[in-house]
């Protein structure tokens, strides 16, 4: 009888032990991506958050991708409140009915009074996501290396006359759209070439001319240490992740916005979080045309609110000025595409494998 | 009862009728049996969390994602009466007005609903899967077929979007809306459906799992006998030293053991890496030109390089507990009656360290073959392994079903090894110390 009393204690204290590590009432908890993009995240929406309601907020940092989120919905047992994700995530979890719908209405209005459904630039706002920050896959080089450096997509694909190692990301996205670009493709008519069978050879074609001399990045944080290591000369990257390299370790890098390709960071509620409520008035306050204009000073992604944009100013503890660097400055968007989410929801599983079998062939 | 007529059975016939009983008048036989069953039953309830925690943790979870390889309920769940209608179909031309409208009703059904897990969007996945293209097609049926207020639906529909009027889309939703099927593992076989529904290799340009099979058991095999020449000297080394010396050795073998995953792997890159430790003392001493650096790492090489040293200590550990064994006095008898060194160690030594051999080859093998993490940091391109490509399936692309048909697959090539290995070399003949 003894073991019994045993058994029945230690369940009782597992119990417990579970029961105090799990978040107080009145926390979220808030997932986002980690480094040098949680914390801008942190000083800019966290921090006033919390000062103005009072309520805790409980970070985590996650690699994207929706698994997590489908199998906590799918468990009924949801612990993550407010999700940051990709476009292509959003639209797909909110197809698969795995996110809580949000009233574009009730969001607040932009700085300069206008409603929200017109100060969020076209195509941030879905019917279960509301976009924070526009990011970018662009190229960089080292300054330092070389001297004349590469100003165009079709020069990260010319060895010849940039002789060396390149980096690319490790998936079919969005490399088939880059080689597009540098085979001469307007940027308007990417997606249009890859819809065709021969635009997806002619893609790969293209990057079969530098496969030899590429190395594949999977992590965000990869490409500034390949650069920094010399293992490339040149690599794809996020661009928040290039200037973080630059403002805050002085790497001599250089971003080339010719032919990026632009992307949508949004906030996201998955169906059955515990603190909804909370969660929708902490997106509302984040979301806001002076929060978004404050994260911009902590990273180089810009707001997806046209009212922030008037408000970028310097970066948070250097004089750099942020509204040159962001995505959406109109210098960088003169040979820009958006990443195509639908198309990608409809090509990606073949196109990766077809990826896959092509990085294993010689 | 039984018990008892047994007992009087039992009996020899010269004994008298009369039984042994016990004080409270219970035959003795039968309260014997009775104890010892109620303290097997007491063994037996030590072992429960256990066997509980196994079921729960292991077993169901396992079962259940195998499960999914041949289950996949996408079509009944999102569409259910369209489902059962299309079967019933013949796959000729296009179905019938009926069916037609099933399908709208249902999609429109399913997407005013919006229950996890059965709305459009995931039939359109599963369809996509076979039929690229479609999920988008079907997303944007689900917005569209509000519009069509009456019948005949298959005119409508097809006025919509010339894309439902391709018949092998709709073979394919006819195969897709089935709870069963085969075809997760015939997607990881390299193996797709042509327009006229017949099995056939996939396009050379898709094909990626068979290959990665392959190239999965080539490499856990060479990886596996180097760990073995490494490791055979080690051991033996290790067995003859004195113990003190052998102790310090030992601690060498173990510390790496003890070191975190992430860490080993990443002084790999360190030292690999065309700027690590490696290429620039080649530079520096002239044996190659600072443009040609070799290239160690984020290929099959890396792969190769990291898992040995990772996996090195399984092989050491049940060499060096079988080689502590073997007593030094057989090689001296051997050389004794004049056996060379060579002879005494082929005829006397070697056949006696075969128990730890199989022991250190079977657990390396297992474990390469399944090996996830460190290829998939140090493999680049080409040096990763099926593991890599479940977890893909797992993560990424979140298609369950493959990585389950891909892990099921993994497994039962484990299982049939490991028979084959059993009547090769006898699994009652492992030691692992």
């Amino acid at each position: 009888m003894k073991l019994t009393k045993i058994l029945a204690s230690s369940i009782l204290g597992a119990g417990l032990l579970i029961g105090a590590t799990s978040a107080n009432a009145g926390d979220i908890t808030v997932v986002s991506w980690g480094g040098a993009y949680t914390k801008s995240q942190i000083e800019a929406y966290h921090k006033p958050w919390i000062a103005k309601t009072g309520n805790g907020i409980k970070s985590e940092d996650y690699s994207g991708g929706i698994a997590e989120i489908k199998a906590q919905v799918e468990a009924g047992n949801v612990t993550w409140d407010l999700v940051d994700v990709e476009l292509s995530d959003a639209v797909r979890a909110c197809d698969d009915g795995l996110l809580e719908v949000i009233d574009h209405a009730t969001l607040p209005d932009g700085a300069d009074g206008k409603p929200a459904s017109e100060d969020f630039m076209k195509g941030t706002l879905h019917e279960c996501a509301v976009a924070n920050i526009v990011w970018s896959t662009i190229f960089a080089y080292d300054k330092s290396k070389i001297a004349d450096g590469p100003t165009t997509v079709a020069d990260f694909f010319d060895l010849k006359k940039y002789p060396g190692k390149r980096g690319l990301r490790k998936g079919a996205k969005p490399n088939l759209e880059f080689a597009l670009i540098a085979d001469g493709v307007a940027a308007k008519d990417v997606y249009s070439v890859l819809e065709t069978p021969e635009g997806v050879d002619r893609a790969f074609a293209k990057l079969s001319s530098i496969k030899d001399s590429v190395v594949w990045w999977e992590a965000g944080a990869q490409p500034p240490q390949l650069l920094a290591d010399g293992e490339v000369v040149m690599t794809t990257a996020y661009n928040g992740r290039i200037f973080n390299a630059v403002a805050n370790e002085d790497k001599p890098f250089e971003i080339v916005w010719d032919g990026q390709v632009w992307d949508l960071d949004l906030w996201v509620i998955p169906k059955g979080a515990k603190n909804k409520d909370l969660a929708l008035d902490f997106l509302k306050f984040s979301t806001a045309t002076e929060q978004l204009a404050k994260q911009a000073s902590y990273i180089s992604y810009g707001p997806a609110r046209m009212s922030s944009a008037p408000l970028v100013g310097k970066f948070h503890n250097k004089d750099i000025d942020m509204g040159p660097q962001m995505p959406t400055a109109p210098n960088n968007l003169t040979n820009a595409v958006q990443n195509n989410f639908e198309f990608w929801a409809d090509n990606a599983d073949q196109l990766n494998e077809r990826f896959s079998a092509w990085l294993a062939s010689n | 009862m039984t018990d008892s007529t047994n007992v009087t059975d039992n009996v020899p016939s010269s004994a008298t009728d009369e039984r042994l009983l016990t004080t409270d008048g219970v035959p003795l036989k039968q309260k014997l049996a009775q104890t010892t069953r109620r303290m097997r039953m007491r063994a037996f309830m030590l072992t429960v969390p256990l066997v509980l925690f196994l079921v729960i943790s292991f077993v169901v979870p396992i079962g259940q994602m195998l499960f999914r390889s041949v289950h996949n309920t996408a079509g009944t769940d999102v569409a259910p009466n369209f489902a059962a209608a299309i079967q019933k179909w013949n796959g000729e031309g296009l179905p019938s007005e009926e069916v037609f409208e099933l399908f709208a009703k249902d999609i429109m059904a399913s997407q005013k609903r919006r229950e996890i897990g059965k709305t459009p969007g995931k039939l359109g996945t599963r369809v996509n899967y076979e039929f690229p293209g479609s999920l988008s097609l079907i997303k944007s049926a689900a917005r569209k077929f509000k519009k069509i207020k009456e019948g005949p639906y298959k005119e409508a529909i097809l006025k919509q979007n010339k894309k439902w009027a391709n018949p092998t889309l709709w073979r394919t939703l006819k195969r897709v809306t089935r709870d069963y099927s085969p075809s997760f593992y015939y997607a990881a076989l390299d193996l797709k459906y042509d327009p006229d529904e017949n099995l056939v290799a996939a396009d050379k340009i898709y094909q990626i799992y068979v290959s990665n099979f392959w190239k999965t058991l080539r490499l856990s095999a060479i990886i596996t006998f180097l760990c073995f020449l490494l490791a055979f000297p080690v051991s033996y080394l290790l067995s003859t030293l004195p113990l003190a010396t052998s102790n310090l050795l030992m601690i060498l073998v173990l510390l790496p053991f003890w070191t975190s995953l992430l860490v080993r792997t990443t002084a790999w890159i360190a030292i690999l890496q065309s700027k690590g430790i490696i290429n620039n003392i080649l530079v520096f001493i002239g044996i190659i030109s600072d443009e040609n650096r070799v290239q160690l790492i984020y290929n099959q090489t890396g792969t190769i390089f990291a898992m040995v040293h990772i996996l090195l200590p399984f092989m050491i550990l049940p060499l060096y507990s079988v080689m502590k064994t073997i007593p030094p006095s057989y090689m001296r008898a051997a050389r004794s009656m004049g056996a060379t060194p060579f002879t005494a160690f082929r005829r006397v030594y070697f056949p006696q360290t075969l128990p730890g051999i199989a022991a250190g080859t079977l657990l390396v093998f297992i474990l390469a073959i399944g090996y996830y993490i460190t290829p998939a940091l140090v493999g680049g391109a080409d040096g990763i392994l099926i593991s890599n490509l479940i977890a893909n399936h797992i993560q990424k692309t979140l298609n369950w079903s493959l990585g389950a048909a891909l892990g099921t697959i993994l497994l039962v090539t484990v299982m049939v090894l490991y028979w084959i290995y059993n009547k090769l070399v006898g699994i009652d003949k492992l030691s692992f110390g």
